[in-house]
């Protein structure tokens, strides 16, 4: 089973503790009545399908029921980090480098 | 067979040589959610809220349990809701925060004896070891989250939303009779 660490409760959990919960970093425009359809609909349904590591977020849903984000790898299931809900997205490239 | 609902009054759910599983009786609940001074609700209530998740603290008989970052629950004897309720009711205009009481939403199965802890891992992905004596978690068990509060090595208490209850007592029932036969 896959452990994730959560940055809220400070503890690495089993993963049938948290929920998926879509991609991370996603804005939403500042003013949706000034968006055309097709970017309201690149807003709401369009979604990167990354091979490898891969910004997501996660819910803690049955723990402290917080939102978090995670950085996977998609092929290896690796978490490489967890951190909170609005912290930057962390380097990427130093991540890997990190982790290697 | 899963267990009747009204058999979850205050009772034994089941007695094993491995463990013994009762629902307690109904205690008062209530959940809040603040931020900001919790200094002042602390002194409020009477007991002073732990910041860290899991973390448990206890005064008078009132048991408080951090399960989030903004989130408590409080265990209150009955006949002191209202007072609790009154005593955070006076901070609200300037201490914005939720309080709900949650009395009936939950019951709390009180699991003893020598193999509680491994009928607790039956159904709990976790492991039990981390949650050290004297304090609890919110956590999943066969499928339902469940606070779970560790008393002591050997004394858990779960906390169960009401219509989980006759499943997981079932479960409970089935665990600690598997446990029993293994020691026979």
């Amino acid at each position: 089973m896959i452990q994730i660490h959560c940055p809220y409760c400070g503890e690495t959990l089993p993963e049938l503790e948290f929920a998926y919960a879509g991609e991370a970093h996603i804005v939403r425009p500042e003013s949706p009545s000034e968006q055309t359809d097709e970017e309201w609909a690149a807003f709401l349904f369009l979604r990167d399908n990354v091979k490898g590591p891969h910004f997501e977020r996660w819910r803690h849903a049955h723990g402290c029921g917080r939102f978090f984000n995670a950085v996977r790898n998609t092929i290896t299931d690796r978490f490489y980090i967890t951190y909170k809900a609005g912290e930057p997205r962390p380097d990427l490239a130093k991540l890997l480098e990190e982790s290697k | 067979m899963s267990k009747h609902i009204s058999s979850l009054a205050p009772s034994v759910v089941v007695d094993t040589a491995a463990a013994h599983v009762a629902v307690t009786p109904m205690t008062g609940r209530i959940s809040l959610r603040a931020r900001g001074d919790l200094a002042a609700i602390g002194k409020a209530i009477g007991v002073s809220l732990p910041t860290q998740i899991g973390i448990c603290a206890k005064t008078d008989g009132i048991e408080v349990v951090c399960l989030g970052p903004d989130e408590w629950t409080l265990l209150v004897p009955l006949d002191q809701i209202e007072k609790v309720q009154g005593a955070l009711a006076t901070l609200a205009p300037s201490l914005p925060h939720s309080m709900t009481e949650i009395t009936g939403r939950e019951i709390t199965f009180q699991i003893e004896g020598p193999h509680a802890a491994d009928l607790m891992s039956i159904g709990c992905p976790r492991d039990i070891s981390t949650i050290k004596v004297g304090q609890a978690r919110r956590t999943l068990f066969d499928g339902a989250t469940v606070v779970l509060w560790r008393d002591a090595e050997t004394s858990f208490r779960m906390d169960v939303w009401n219509s989980f209850a006759p499943f997981l007592a079932s479960t409970l029932e089935t665990g600690a009779k598997e446990l029993a036969a293994e020691l026979a």
